[in-house]
């Protein structure tokens, strides 16, 4: 049986953090820095977290919520999962809102957990099922003056694994686990201990990595040579190239590791690459996945001619174009909640969220789904049992109606600096949805200047609120404009 | 057909205490000093007060809930005391309760107070609102300003208005409410502004500055109702009655159809239509000469004006500038300076325009006084555009 990606997609915060900026600010504490300081990173807003990018990412390969999305499984890899216990890729399934049905599992513990978790879910991809959806984000923070401010991104890519129409088979793939310590992170801490890079270098990935390789291609009977595309991220410069060396792969297989436009993502990068690769790949090239982390796991991937047949909704490429370069270094702190900014008393508001009365409208806050009238067509946000009829109100009529993938405007709207939010002015206003439907929202990835009355707008899936006596992350939809894949500077 | 509340009912006595950062006043002095004035313009005694309503809005601030705070505060002599409450339309709750409660004749006399303690929260700006475990997890933590701030967008956009003329015509409604507070003694706000100043102020919901932006104010505000008879028999002289007393609620028809164009207040327009027929008035640009109107924010007051149907739709800002609002113009608006200038204690608002209507239909107004107006209206608008109570009352003298 043939098994492998049947599709793909990709996200990538809005902002592009200028590591100049970053440099700029902290060069009186730390100028030995001054050679990375070039380019930008990805910044996640301060509503985004690894959900709301997984989200985002799977999205970017799934028809509309308001289409069929059949789906027997969700895998969520990542080391930044907001959750302890509660299943996160849970959570990505209550926002996609896929039936409940559909299996669900996060997978964890170290930076290859992204291919750990593709090859884990393609040992098991029946003939016959739907496709399951791995989803890989990584939101990670690092200490201010550090160099992995400067390495690092944030991002998430998803990949629907299956057994039918397949784009790119997997021919094989290996592991190797090494409890090789380069950095860890304590359960319960933010940042990572980094020993000396030199030490990673000559001692770990260039001794572990070209092993789970080599394993990989033996398996599939190729030699170096015949491997178009090598994708192995790492922020550690020149490091891919060492290895397609040792391996005797042609260096211009070697992909970009995109590390001037985006940094690097985390347990999602490799996937992140190989969604941006796939797209200009020809039929029947050998991809050859590799990723470091206590070891090492490699894939090897051979494209189909049904390739050509598949196109994410935006992928890696949109996703690029649409970024704004930011140059205030304190807002990437203030995000990641590593500066504390005078909030004023309406910042002390309590953010208790009811879990009973979540549960009771789950599909509604997790899904975006509201409820139709099939009486007057009209549309409800949030349902309810009685609809709204000019002639009388309409009892028991309602039936679910995804909204989050369809078209919407801004019928109204401002934009304050009076109420506590952590990127004011706080823009919000009545989103007008094709074929019914109005809900006054939150915008975000917003800027003074950005919106008016009729703006096309899209939904997405991101922090509300975040309790912080409890610990409590509360999600919802917001509106965003609808962005062509044009550059803005 | 119910005969409506024309004529049944008379104000017996007015009070509003002075409004604004009352810093030396709790919520219980507040309401002394309205309830006091009030039993003294209506020369009469607690014991012969039958029923009380009892109008406040926050419950974090202020006095918390139930009748028992201002029973005990005015040592009402153990009758029936209510809280009402209904966002910002409390106050003519209050008094709408109380007005019926005389007109059913199950009391001879009833009070209608209101009172809030703004300035005990620490910040500027309205108190932060509880709304219950659903709505926190899917609404904005939507700000005052920025609910009404989106009638701006949606006038503007419906009308083909640039923002710039939205913003003078607005600066106009807060300079002329300025320039009205400046001669009331019990306002919070009594400097004369200028357009320039208006325009210039920073931004706090676009497109609104700081002087588009009403006061949060302490005070307190009372009315003794009763009937005409009474009234007379009490000695009282030219009386002032309600001519209507309606109040239209939201019911989902602004946020579940996609009809609503968002650029006006739809329950206004029901209110007003059910008062004027009440009070059998059939062209109120002609015949309503004052009012008093919900100005929380300056362009709740233009798109008012169109509500109530004295500014045709389209040319609130034409009439605006034109000064037809003015103290001099045909119907003078918030001639006591409105919420803008007098101040809004929440649950006392609808009161204090109450209180203002009945001072320039008996002549007392002093230096803000009007001609010889015939009617007065009130119009007190609680929650936000897409979902609100709003309440509308007409006054008048009493010919009978």
């Amino acid at each position: 049986m043939t098994s492998g990606i049947v599709g793909f997609g990709a996200y990538v915060p809005r902002l592009r953090m200028s590591r100049q900026a970053v440099h700029q600010a902290n060069a009186w504490f730390a100028p030995g820095l001054k050679g990375k300081a070039k380019g930008e990173r990805s910044l996640a807003n301060w509503d985004e977290d690894t959900i709301t990018m997984a989200v985002a990412a799977a999205r970017d390969c799934l028809p509309p919520s308001h289409e069929s999305r059949a789906l027997s499984g969700v895998v969520l890899a990542s080391t930044t999962l907001p959750f302890a216990d509660r299943l996160n890729a849970g959570v990505v399934a209550a926002a996609l809102d896929l039936d409940e049905t559909v299996s669900a599992l996060d997978v964890a513990g170290s930076r290859r957990a992204g291919l750990s978790a593709v090859n884990l879910t393609l040992d098991r991809v029946r003939q016959g099922e739907a496709p399951v959806l791995v989803a890989a984000s990584d939101l990670r923070i690092s200490r201010a003056a550090s160099a992995s401010e400067l390495e690092f991104g944030d991002g998430a890519a998803a990949l629907l694994l299956g057994s039918e129409n397949v784009l790119a088979e997997r021919l094989s793939s290996s592991t190797l686990t090494v409890d090789f310590v380069d950095r860890f992170r304590q359960s319960g801490e933010d940042i990572d201990y980094v020993w000396e890079e030199r030490w990673i270098r000559d001692e770990g990935v260039s001794k572990i990595a070209p092993k789970a390789a080599a394993e990989a291609l033996r398996k599939a009977g190729l030699s170096g040579a015949e491997v178009d595309h090598f994708i192995f991220p790492t922020s550690l410069k020149g490091m891919s190239a060492q290895v397609a060396r040792q391996l005797e792969i042609k260096p211009e297989a070697v992909v970009d590791d995109l590390a001037d436009r985006l940094g690097d993502t985390g347990v999602g990068h490799g996937l992140l690459l190989l969604t941006g690769l796939l797209p200009t790949a020809r039929p029947g090239a050998v991809i050859l996945m590799l990723e470091f982390g206590n070891g090492a796991e490699a894939v090897v991937w051979r494209t189909t001619d049904r390739l050509a047949e598949w196109t994410p909704q935006r992928g890696l490429a949109g996703w690029l174009e649409r970024g704004v370069t930011e140059n205030n270094y304190t807002r990437m702190l203030a995000y990641r909640g590593q500066l504390e900014l005078e909030k004023g008393m309406r910042g002390e508001q309590d953010k208790k969220t009811a879990l009973t009365t979540l549960h009771r409208h789950r599909r509604a806050i997790m899904g975006l789904v509201g409820g139709r009238c099939t009486q007057t067509g009209s549309v409800h946000f949030p349902p309810s049992r009685l609809s709204y009829d000019p002639q009388g109100a309409a009892l028991d009529t309602q039936v679910p109606y995804p909204l989050a993938d369809r078209p919407a405007h801004i019928l109204s709207w401002s934009a304050e600096y009076l109420s506590y939010y952590p990127s004011p002015p706080h823009h919000y206003g009545q989103i007008d949805f094709a074929g019914g439907g109005r809900i006054l929202m939150e915008f975000t990835d917003v800027a003074p200047g950005d919106v008016e009355a009729g703006t096309p707008m899209e939904m997405v899936f991101r922090v509300k609120d975040r309790d912080q006596t409890r610990r409590f992350t509360r999600y919802f939809w917001k509106a965003t404009p609808v962005r062509a894949a044009e550059r803005t500077n | 057909m119910a005969s409506g509340i024309k004529d049944k009912v008379a104000i017996l006595g007015m009070g509003c205490s002075r409004f604004g950062e009352r810093w030396d006043a709790s919520p219980e002095d507040l309401m002394v000093e309205a309830y006091t004035e009030a039993l003294a313009d209506a020369g009469i005694g607690p014991d012969q007060i039958d029923a009380a309503w009892f109008s406040t809005h926050m419950d974090d601030v202020g006095v918390g809930r139930g009748g028992t705070p201002m029973g005990i505060a005015l040592r009402l002599p153990f009758i029936g005391v209510t809280r009402v409450e209904n966002f910002c339309a409390g106050g003519s709750e209050a008094v709408r309760n109380a007005v019926y409660a005389v007109a059913s004749g199950a009391c001879d006399i009833a009070l209608a107070l209101g009172v809030e303690k703004l300035k005990d929260t620490g910040y500027g700006g309205l108190p932060l609102p509880s709304v219950g475990t659903l709505i926190p997890q899917w609404y904005p933590n939507a700000v005052a300003p920025a609910n009404f701030a989106q009638l701006a967008s949606a006038y503007q956009a419906k009308h083909g208005i640039d923002r710039h003329d939205l913003k003078r015509a607005i600066a106009h409604v807060s300079v002329k409410s300025h320039a009205n507070g400046a001669l009331n003694p019990k306002a919070h706000l009594r400097k004369p502004i200028t357009e320039e100043q208006v325009l210039n102020a920073p931004i706090i919901a676009e497109p609104l500055g700081l002087f588009d932006c009403c006061g949060v104010s302490d005070g307190a505000a009372a009315a003794l109702v009763t009937t005409p008879e009474i009234a007379k028999a009490l000695g009282k002289t030219d009386l002032v009655t309600f001519k209507a007393l309606q109040v239209a609620v939201s019911n989902g028809w602004e946020m579940h159809s996609n009809a609503w164009d968002g650029s006006y207040v739809h329950t206004a327009r029901i209110a007003a239509r059910r008062a004027y027929e009440e009070a059998g008035i059939r062209t109120p640009r002609e015949e309503i000469g004052m009012m008093e109107v919900h100005d929380c924010f300056s362009i709740t007051e233009l798109v008012t004006t169109e509500d109530l149907f004295i500014s045709p739709e389209g040319g609130a800002i034409r009439d605006v500038l034109d000064g037809f609002y003015d103290a001099d113009g045909k119907v003078p608006c918030q001639i006591d300076g409105g919420l803008k200038c007098f101040g809004h204690p929440i649950g006392a608002s609808g009161i204090r325009m109450l209180y203002e209507m009945y001072l320039q239909l008996k002549g007392r107004a002093g230096e803000r006084q009007l001609g010889n107006p015939k009617f007065g209206l009130t119009h007190n608008l609680g929650g936000q555009p897409s979902q609100n109570v709003c309440s509308i009352s007409i006054v008048g003298g009493y010919d009978g």
